[in-house]
């Protein structure tokens, strides 16, 4: 703990680098998980396939993905995002597809017969009442991206993961542990927030 | 604006992954204002009846006509919105108040908002649910009669010509749903709404509506006035529908 009271002003500053990566990585994911999320919710034989290339996905150990994709794309900060938004897909589109398809049946029968348009019955009734369980997706997504997000360190990248590799090549437990603590807290408030979200969103549709 | 005809010119309906028909040579009109019960066992076509005038199910032959225009030459989404529609499950959106359910369809059809609210209050008023205590609740706080009242002012948001009802005072207890039948008929009677409701309750059809349509397997058994319908039923299966009724 010694390394977080003597450096904090480097600790808060791998931390906002660290938070950097994880915001913009799941900007993007959700952007991208969104759009998939809805199509697939829409189709229940294209569903299955891309829920399972995205499961696969997730199951490749992150070092590997890692190492593949700094090959293609360099040291620095991108490797780390690209592979930050294929994690978050699974647990993102899981919950953008989960969310849609438990929106009570009578509701969107009702909406349609009354002339919502798709669209309009998308944005204005399905995803509102999808919203709890996509922001669950979310969360979940978040807290486990905030941990891969450690791996930049690795590859050149500034982030919490920084005093975790730098802690492990030069003997310095205590900096491991600074860096692993800081993450650990990052990813609890992270949890707790997007579960205060998530319950503000509960409480619109009582 | 007073209730349109309905015309269902030999409507067939076949659904994709049936072997059976849905709907079989259905023909008859309904007049402008005219309250029209469907009865018939479960199964024997009514939601789909119901659901080709609003373009929900397609007929696979025969056509539909609201004024006399076929209804798929019109763009369905511009018909819903001018057919209002009613279902058991009421369907109550969720994360919008009562006011903002009855307004929706006016709301999608680009009404001012002030027009939407008189709208609203004047259809509250009309299902009997106090405006100033209704309008900001939530769908969840409403017991079922209430959701009911307020699943049928939705549906005559947009001031429809027509009002299709399926089982729409199915989910009540008997008390509850006279009143409620009562009701709306009022309601939709003052409105001149031409109307089309399903219900697999004989004393209910022959209580509210002017004339009746008998269904079985898909085909249209009788279509007569109540009175009719106990003094001269057409056959035997109309008989014995209505048999507990007569006496
Ligand atoms: N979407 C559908 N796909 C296939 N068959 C259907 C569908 N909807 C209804 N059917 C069938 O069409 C027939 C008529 O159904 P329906 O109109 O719902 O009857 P009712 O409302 O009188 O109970 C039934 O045999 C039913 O199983
Ligand atoms: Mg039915």
């Amino acid at each position: 703990m010694n390394y977080l009271a003597t450096h904090p002003a480097e600790v808060l500053s791998l931390a906002l680098a660290h938070l950097e990566l994880v915001a913009i990585a799941l900007a993007i994911a959700f952007a991208v998980a969104l759009p998939l999320g809805i199509v697939a919710a829409g189709a229940s034989r294209f569903s299955p396939w891309l829920i399972g290339a995205l499961a696969a996905l997730y199951t490749i150990p992150s070092l590997a993905l890692l190492a593949v994709l700094v090959r293609w794309l360099g040291l620095g900060a991108t490797p780390v995002v690209v592979a930050l938004i294929l994690y978050a897909q699974f647990m993102l589109v899981q919950g953008v597809v989960t969310g849609i398809r438990g929106v009570d049946p009578a509701q969107i029968d009702a909406a349609r017969g009354l002339g919502f348009s798709e669209r309009q019955l998308m944005v204005r009734v399905a995803l509102p009442q999808a919203t709890p369980v996509i922001l669950g997706g979310v969360r979940i997504a978040t807290v486990a991206t905030i941990s891969i997000a450690t791996l930049a360190g690795y590859v050149g990248a500034r982030s919490l993961g920084t005093l975790i590799f730098n802690g492990l090549t030069l003997h310095q437990n205590q900096m491991l542990v600074a860096g692993s603590v800081a993450t650990a807290l990052l990813a609890i408030c992270a949890d707790a927030g997007l579960r205060a979200l998530t319950r503000l969103s509960e409480a619109r549709l009582r | 604006m007073s209730g349109a005809t309905i015309g269902f010119d030999d409507v067939g309906v076949r659904y994709a992954d049936a072997d059976g028909d849905a709907l079989r040579g259905v023909s008859f009109d309904v007049a402008s204002g005219e309250v029209v019960a469907i009865v018939g066992p479960s199964g024997c076509g009514k939601t789909t009846l119901l659901r080709t005038v609003n373009r929900l199910v397609e007929p696979t032959s025969g056509a539909v006509l609201i004024d006399g225009v076929d209804v798929r030459t019109m763009d369905a989404v511009a018909l819903r919105r001018r057919v209002g529609y009613a279902i058991q499950a009421v369907g109550l959106f969720a994360h919008m108040t009562v006011a903002e359910n009855v307004g929706i369809v006016p709301s999608l059809l680009g009404w001012p908002r002030d027009r939407i609210d008189r709208r609203v209050d004047d259809l509250l008023e009309r299902v009997h649910l106090d405006p100033k205590r209704f309008r900001d609740r939530r769908p969840r706080k409403l017991s079922g009669g209430e959701a009911q009242r307020v699943g049928v002012a939705r549906a005559l948001g947009g001031e429809p010509g027509v009002l299709l009802m399926d089982e729409p005072f199915g989910a009540v207890d008997a008390i509850v749903r006279a009143a409620l039948q009562d009701e709306v008929t009022r309601v939709v009677r003052d409105l001149g709404t031409t109307t089309l409701f399903v219900t697999h309750d004989v004393h209910e059809a022959l209580r509210i509506a002017d004339r009746i349509c008998v269904m079985n397997g898909g085909r249209v058994e009788q279509l007569d006035a109540p009175a009719a319908i106990l003094a001269n039923p057409a056959t035997d299966f109309v008989r014995r529908l209505f048999e507990g009724a007569r006496a």
